[in-house]
């Protein structure tokens, strides 16, 4: 995983409640038995029409947001299917950091385990922020997850975010897990020592 | 003051705890399929790690498997590579798999329980969201992701942050426990509670309304767990569950003593308390059906579609997805349930695929036709079901009447192999997803109970099946 680095960039307004992971990448795209490759097929059954066509009106295929580095989504983003696809997909493309209200709590786990940054913010900020971009796509932002801040810029507002201790310093040095698991070694020796088997 | 049965579970699976860190958390079991798994079985691989605990892994092939005649190759080439690559990584890792070939290949919630790998009080983790299935044996099941999927094979076990409690309370009794079922009960609760009404909680499934269920029943409430955002779906065991999995193939050789221990321990204690509950009342539910594209845009089968309005209750976020939803239906609010005509019909899936959800549902095909206008189809969860039906005469009844009848897996649920809707078509479904395209791009998903399902496939629409005599 690479260290998370503070970011300034426009943001891509998908103004859409409950945005599941179906919709991120969809299940035709599931097949790859590798980690990359997933970028071109981020939302792409609402990217492209049946015959492989652009649709222009979905918002990525709008090219005021082209290379922002932030998207920002409604309440409930990541829902339904465990699939790390979803983050895999969205890193691909080139995104860093997801904004929304509120996320399901497996796509979170699975956007953090890959330097993907899922930033929830109060519903009024989210409003105000999905606003700004939408009706100024040069707007930007920044987020400093050293100090736990995102702002808007141009209308000089921030506010602060939560994130899991262990995991930001996980994201900020980008370390994986496993390496720290395995410190764990003997204590997880210790606990199975002292458990009744299930055998 | 007392502990709810998943604090108990919690806090038995602890190996490492720490002020302001997830707790690291031991993992009893570990459910392995050939679509979430073959990017960590390569991180292993690519750092010279192993499988620490092959023996508490078990691996199946479901997502992408075709239904038919498996002697005949596999069409699909990236499918057939992903088969390919879970079986060389199971050699490799030694892992136990249960392959295409296997008498007990199937669904891996469908299999687990009845082979008795899944056990309650233990912890089971798979790289699949519905996972809360297992919760029906008081087991803390928990869908991951591929990173986590990678750490439980390196380590057997888990950084987790300690989900809250949510009592969801089903009290009373259906009046036609035939007509309305689990599925409905289930659909129920998360058209009130919301999609994301269980987020960051396990919710623990209590009441009378949950004790009278059979085993095969409270999984389809637990397996839909995740549909109301809930990270778990729990019921404390009982003698139903004890009876359940005495002398499965995996059941441990000390199963007895495991059953005393658990029947002292596995209950919520009565002075514990929760951070969140909601009650359902089941005296009057009636069959339920979703209209919209995800499971809470849901009714009642004798009730027209809402407008957005009515839905949303003043929210215009909710009000913009109910009308992107019914859009993408192809439904106008006001229409009646029963007005909605049906192109296919799909029996199958983790939520609703087991023995007793072919019985019932065959109890409404048994001498009937599937209407002319629909093609249907039932997946059993697991060989072993099939197997199990076929002796009952059950394919029979349900091939006669025009159903075609399949080999196990996921099939038409996610539509990862050929079994998919074409644009536009409309499906009477099993199964626990209705979002967009989950079933085919531009295909549309009614989610109900098998024996709606079966209604539908022979009438052409739905039916309220509390009409039929289904005693």
């Amino acid at each position: 995983m690479k260290p998370f680095e503070n970011v300034k960039s426009i943001v891509t307004p998908l103004d859409m409640v409950n945005v599941d992971t179906d919709q991120i990448i969809p299940k035709q795209f599931l097949k790859l038995v590798q980690k990359s490759g997933f970028g071109k097929f981020l939302f792409f059954n609402w990217r492209y029409d049946e015959n492989k066509n652009i649709k222009s009106d979905f918002i990525l295929n709008d090219s005021k947001y082209d290379g922002s580095k932030i998207l920002v989504a409604g309440d409930n983003f990541g829902c339904g299917s465990s699939r790390e696809h979803a983050a895999w997909a969205l890193v691909g493309y080139g995104f860093k950091v997801i904004v929304s209200s509120f996320f399901a709590d497996i796509f979170k786990g699975n956007a953090l385990n890959n330097g993907l940054l899922p930033l929830q913010v109060s519903p009024t900020f989210l409003a105000v922020l999905m606003k700004s971009v939408q009706e100024n796509p040069a707007t930007e932002i920044e987020v400093d997850l050293e100090n736990q801040t995102i702002s808007l810029l141009e209308k000089s507002i921030s506010e602060s975010f939560e994130i899991d201790s262990y995991k930001k310093t996980c994201m900020i040095n980008g370390y994986d897990d496993i390496d720290y698991l395995l410190s764990k070694k003997e204590m997880i020796e210790a606990f199975e020592a002292q458990r009744i088997q299930l055998k | 003051m007392g502990k709810t049965l998943f604090e108990k579970i919690w806090e038995s699976h602890i190996v490492v705890e720490k002020q302001n860190e997830p707790d690291l958390i031991y993992i009893d079991r570990h459910l392995v399929h050939e679509v979430t798994s073959p990017q960590a079985f390569d991180g292993l691989r690519m750092n010279n790690r192993k499988v620490r605990r092959p023996d508490l892994t078990i691996a199946t092939m479901d997502h992408n498997v075709p239904t038919t005649d498996r002697s005949l190759p596999m069409l699909d080439e990236t499918s057939s590579i992903q088969i390919k690559t879970l079986e060389n990584n199971c050699k490799d890792f030694g892992i136990k798999l249960f392959d295409i070939s296997s008498p007990n290949q199937g669904i891996v919630h469908v299999i687990g329980p009845q082979l008795g790998i899944t056990l309650p009080g233990s912890t089971i983790v798979c790289g699949d969201s519905h996972t809360s299935t297992h919760g029906a044996f008081g087991a803390l099941a928990l869908g991951i992701g591929t990173s986590e999927v990678e750490h439980v094979l390196a380590s057997q076990t888990l950084w987790l942050e300690k989900p809250k409690t949510f009592e969801v309370r089903v009290e009373g009794k259906r009046k036609n426990p035939h007509a309305v079922t689990a599925k409905d009960i289930i659909l129920s609760i998360i058209k009130n509670i919301g999609t994301a009404g269980g987020t960051g909680t396990v919710i623990e499934y209590r009441g009378e309304g949950i004790s009278d269920l059979s085993m095969d029943q409270r999984m389809t409430i637990c397996n839909m767990s995740i549909e109301g955002g809930a990270r778990a779906g729990l019921i404390a065991p009982d003698e139903k569950t004890f009876d359940y999995l005495r002398n499965r193939e995996y059941t441990p050789k000390n199963y007895e003593s495991l059953v005393d221990s658990w029947r002292d321990d596995l209950k919520t204690d009565s002075d514990a308390t929760f951070d969140k509950q909601f009650i359902l009342d089941i005296n009057d539910i009636t069959p339920q059906v979703s209209w919209g594209t995800n499971p809470g845009m849901t009714c009642d089968v004798d009730e027209p579609i809402p407008s957005p309005d009515e839905f949303s209750d003043g929210d215009p976020n909710q009000k913009k997805g109910a009308e992107k939803a019914l859009e993408y239906m192809d439904l106008k609010p006001g229409t009646m349930i029963e007005d909605i005509k049906i192109d296919r019909v799909f029996i199958g899936s983790c939520t609703n695929a087991r023995l007793e959800d072919l019985i019932e549902a065959s109890k409404i095909i048994q001498g009937q036709k599937v209407a002319s206008t629909v093609s249907a189809m039932v997946v059993p969860g697991s060989q072993m079901v099939k197997k199990q039906a076929e002796e009952m005469g059950l394919d029979k009844i349900f091939t006669d009447a025009n159903f075609e009848w399949r080999e196990a897996g996921c099939s038409m649920c996610l539509g990862m192999n050929p079994d998919i809707l074409s644009p536009g078509e409309r499906c009477a479904s099993t199964s626990n997803r209705n979002f967009e395209g989950r079933q085919g791009n531009g295909g549309r998903t009614h989610l109900v109970s098998p024996v709606m399902a079966a209604a539908a496939a022979i009438n052409g629409h739905f039916v309220d099946v509390r009409k039929l005599d289904l005693n």
